[in-house]
């Protein structure tokens, strides 16, 4: 099922026919989720003497927001790391779109529709928003160093059309009455939109976000919420979310991972998980 | 300009006015949007067009003669069509109030019994589902914007875009009927209806017609000279008057261009870009504007800030003398030029007024400061008086007779009589049919010769022929000496003082006048950290001997200009008062609007008022008070009270002094 993409405002897919696995299933609130996008196979992550994922494999379905949670330390992060091509998996498999994806550069990884926000906000200070959301479109410019520096032929029609799709994800995500501030000039909820915009103008198939809500109060996690909803409704893009408030993981997600000293301890629907007593115990503390 | 003549016979409608428009100025512009980081632009061909496909649309989903199709959304090209669609296919437009809650809307919706409505987008969309069980007559909904509507219902939903396209598919079958629909559009046929805010019981339904609309249009036009190059940016709410005046009424009548910004908040920067050469805005607009320029230039390096300073106290002496067209020395007037050039000319230009040749202001009072402030930068800003019973226009200033305490003179074709007990009443072509399905208003408001009453109290000034409003007329008094008493008058005065948020002035059958004060936290709070002035509460900071003195001064101020005025100058302050807590609607002190609710307050302070009248220096009082929670508390104070210094006035109230 390629849930709504078929009413994208991007004017290519190039999601189509990505998934042959078509069994899925429905939503709580009634959307089909689609087949495998992704699988991971027994990942196992080491830092030297260090392991930080240990064995772990899960799937991540077309359509659905699939989040990882767990306490701090847990290896989250290093397992989103791995999804973006960022860590190469010590032992394990990682299977994207039917095919097994061997070790690859993350620019490599990007272009085969994998976007990310960062934990800690990663935006060019100095630049506008414009411009910083255009460099998420920097996969999907191609001409030349002559033509580029000449501002003529082909640099200058694909900026052109490059700047629609960004045009529209600011319409989106409403920044535009920010769109020509520096970025430094902001405060950092928006700039956690923005960061959300630039991965999006990317049109990512798999949006991987990593603490989107961390710092941001009440009404800023509601905006975002509401943001990566609609994102997911809209495009049917797949989102992989890390996310410490359980309030926004439980409403948002359609399952959720939950990781404890890099092993996982869960897998399932939010209030499957919620009633895991292994679940229970990792938040609440016991002594291991 | 021999169009002109033909508005009373050819012209009797917008869809007329838009087809002669189509014609005559096919290839200039006639809307602009900002979408996607660009204006897009629709000429009047383009826009007929658009217009007429959807019209064909409309009819296509049944819409009947003198339907009512409400219209929901922030000011967008789209918005304005459907308006003059609905016109087209005979049925009369209601824009509502975009933010309005969805029981709000239940009312209008209901009493209008609107069969159509066309919403901006999910959020307006969503409010009317909420209600919709409600509205017996309401069968389909538009909406123009399809993000997040793609999982409803849409067996009584549809997309803007697809409506047109039905309409252009079904062109032929239908095009017969709209043309005949058109055509038999007459001058007093409902042009409108809009829904007043309602301050006073339940909102009503002002019904105006095409001749209302039409002749106010043109008669403001002439007044103001606006051609076909004007640019207006489209900014205030849809379902308030002026917009469909100056937008509609205006824009179709003179075929100048109208300008939708891209969002609320990106309002500066579309000003900024559009420099319109037709402005509107509320005082409250001016306000914040001044403010902003003001807190920027302290944080400008000292040169820039003594050369604003310098050059903007040249501009408060010559700027409005200049602009008058009165006689003005060779010497200032090349300081003035400089000025602009150094100052004035940059600064409009950040405003995105460079380009304003008429600006309005009307809703409520504008301080004469800010007033003057944009005046003497050579913006032509002046005061209209209105209401939408009259299809805005009552009064306005005439070029080179403009002052910030008049609203001007009678708008061409208006008549203004002013009743024994100060009351303005006006008779015009703009004047309201009737409040739609309210008789009894209607009779109240309108007599059988079509004078209407504004509520408003008022006089013209012999000197200059200008209209002076003073207050709402249930509000003004008479003092124990029989003086004219106007509480609101005063309190304006009084607030345009930064440093004072709130003012209530007592003396209805008193023999003189007394004020309650609300300081205003932010600015007085701001003064006080510049003296190095401790203070732990607002309670605290507001009975500070220092700022007491300080608002004294002001209130002694009030009082000289006040004196200066024969019929007022009994309303001088002689003893206030500046209040321990902020007057607060959740206390019912206020209204939700933030208006005064003076026998509220006077009953609930009884003791202070007894107090500003009994000679005491200073009075204890406990207040009860209830926090945002709903909790109730009590405040004690012990507040002192102040003498103003009263100017003896030639009035024969001071005489009794």
């Amino acid at each position: 099922m390629m849930h709504g993409s078929d009413q994208s405002i991007w004017g290519s897919d190039e999601r189509q026919g990505a998934v042959k696995d078509t069994e899925g299933y429905v939503t709580a609130d009634g959307r089909q989720i689609g087949g495998v996008l992704m699988e991971l196979r027994n990942i196992t992550l080491r830092f030297g003497g260090v392991v930080a994922i240990k064995d772990i494999s899960f799937d991540i379905r077309e359509g659905e927001i699939r989040a990882i949670i767990g306490p701090n330390g847990a290896g989250k992060s290093s397992m989103l790391n791995i999804i973006s091509g960022f860590y190469t998996p010590s032992e394990g498999e990682l299977w994207y779109k039917g095919a097994k994806r061997p070790p690859m550069r993350p620019y490599e990884i990007a272009r085969m529709g994998v976007a990310r926000t960062f934990q800690n906000i990663a935006l060019f200070e100095g630049m506008t928003v414009l411009d910083n959301v255009m460099t998420g479109r920097l996969t999907h410019m191609h001409a030349g160093i002559a033509s580029q520096a000449l501002w003529w032929g082909k640099a200058r029609n694909e900026e052109i059309a490059n700047r629609e799709v960004v045009e529209k994800v600011i319409d989106f995500l409403e920044i535009q009455s920010i769109r020509k501030t520096p970025v430094g000039r902001l405060p950092y909820g928006l700039k956690k939109r923005v960061e959300l915009a630039r991965a999006l103008a990317a049109e990512p198939s798999m949006l991987l976000l990593d603490e989107p809500m961390a710092g941001m109060n009440v009404e800023e996690k509601e905006d975002m919420s509401r943001f990566i909803l609609d994102v997911n409704d809209e495009f049917g893009t797949t989102i992989v979310l890390i996310e410490h408030d359980m309030g926004v993981v439980m409403d948002l997600s359609d399952r959720v991972v939950v990781m404890d000293y890099g092993k996982k301890i869960g897998d399932g629907p939010p209030d499957e998980v919620r009633r895991n007593q292994d679940v229970i115990d990792a938040y609440l503390g016991v002594s291991h | 300009m021999a169009y002109m003549s033909e508005g009373a016979e050819g012209l009797r409608s917008i869809p007329a006015l838009l087809q002669r428009n189509a014609g005559t100025f096919g290839s200039r512009p006639a809307y602009r949007e900002k979408e996607f980081g660009i204006w897009q632009s629709w000429t009047w061909a383009e826009t007929e067009k658009e217009i007429e496909a959807f019209a064909l649309g409309l009819l296509n989903l049944g819409v009947r003669k003198g339907d009512h199709v409400a219209v929901i959304g922030r000011n967008r090209p789209t918005l304005y069509w459907s308006m003059v669609a609905a016109q087209m296919c005979g049925a009369v437009p209601v824009p509502l109030y975009q933010d309005a809650a969805a029981e709000e809307m239940e009312y209008a919706l209901q009493h209008c019994g609107a069969r159509f409505v066309i919403a901006a987008d999910q959020e307006q969309v969503d409010k009317v589902i909420d209600i919709q069980d409600d509205l017996h007559q309401f069968e389909h909904m538009i909406y123009v914007d399809p993000r997040g509507m793609r999982k409803y219902d849409h067996r009584r939903l549809h997309d803007y875009a697809s409506v047109q396209n039905q309409g252009r598919a079904a062109h032929d079958e239908f095009v017969g009927e709209l043309t005949a629909r058109r055509e038999s559009l007459g001058y007093d046929d409902t042009c409108v209806m809009l829904y007043t805010s309602g301050t006073t019981g339940k909102p009503k339904g002002v019904v105006l017609s095409n001749r209302n609309i039409i002749e106010t249009a043109k008669n403001s036009a002439e007044f103001d000279k606006l051609g076909p190059g004007e640019e207006v940016l489209a900014y205030l709410p849809m379902a308030w008057v002026g917009d469909f005046i100056f937008s509609i009424g205006q824009a179709y009548w003179t075929g100048f261009c109208v300008n939708c910004p891209e969002s609320a908040e990106t309002m500066m920067t579309d000003l900024r870009e559009i420099a319109p050469s037709y402005y509107f805005a509320p005082p409250r607009v001016f306000e914040t504007q001044l403010t902003q320029i003001m807190i920027r230039m302290e944080d400008a390096g000292a040169f820039k800030r003594g050369m604003f300073h310098h050059f903007m106290d040249h501009a408060r002496t010559v700027g409005p003398r200049i602009l008058d067209g009165k006689p003005v020395g060779l010497l200032d007037r090349l300081r003035y030029a400089l000025g602009s050039f150094m100052v004035y000319g940059p600064l409009k230009n950040t405003l995105g007024l460079s380009k304003v040749r008429v600006g309005y202001t009307a809703g409520e009072a504008i301080g004469p400061e800010i007033f003057d402030f944009y005046r003497a930068l050579g913006i032509n800003l002046k005061q209209l008086y209105g209401q939408t019973e009259a299809s805005v226009f009552i009064t306005q200033q005439p070029d080179h007779e403009v002052r910030p305490d008049t609203v001007g003179v009678p708008s061409p074709g208006v008549e203004i009589r002013i009743a024994d007990n100060g009351e303005v009443f006006y008779r015009s072509p703009g004047v309201f049919v009737e409040y739609y399905k309210n008789a009894e208003s209607t009779a109240d408001t309108k007599d059988a010769e079509g004078w209407v009453a504004t509520g408003d109290a008022g006089f013209f000034e012999e000197s200059t022929g200008h209209l002076r409003i003073i207050d709402r007329a249930k509000d003004v008094g008479k003092m124990a000496d029989g003086a004219l008493f106007a509480p609101k008058y005063v309190e304006n005065k009084l607030k345009f003082y930064p440093n004072i948020l709130e003012a209530v002035v007592f003396g209805a059958g008193r023999d003189r006048c007394t004020a309650f004060i609300n300081i205003d936290l932010t600015a007085v709070g701001n003064w006080a950290e510049r003296n190095n002035i401790a203070y732990a509460s607002y309670q605290e900071l507001a009975g500070h001997p220092k700022v007491l003195e300080i608002i004294r001064g002001h209130v002694e101020e009030v009082n000289r200009s006040v004196a200066g005025d024969e019929m007022l100058s009994g309303c001088q302050i002689h003893r206030f008062l500046v209040l321990h807590k902020e007057l607060d609607a959740d206390d019912g002190e206020l209204t939700r609007t933030r208006k005064v609710r003076r026998k509220i307050i006077a009953e609930k302070f009884g003791d202070l008022v007894t107090a500003l009248y009994d000679g005491s220096p200073s009075i204890y009082t406990e207040t009860e008070v209830t926090y945002e929670d709903g909790r109730k508390g009590k405040i004690r104070a012990t507040l002192t009270i102040m003498d103003a210094e009263v100017v003896p006035g030639a009035s024969p109230a001071m005489a009794a002094e």
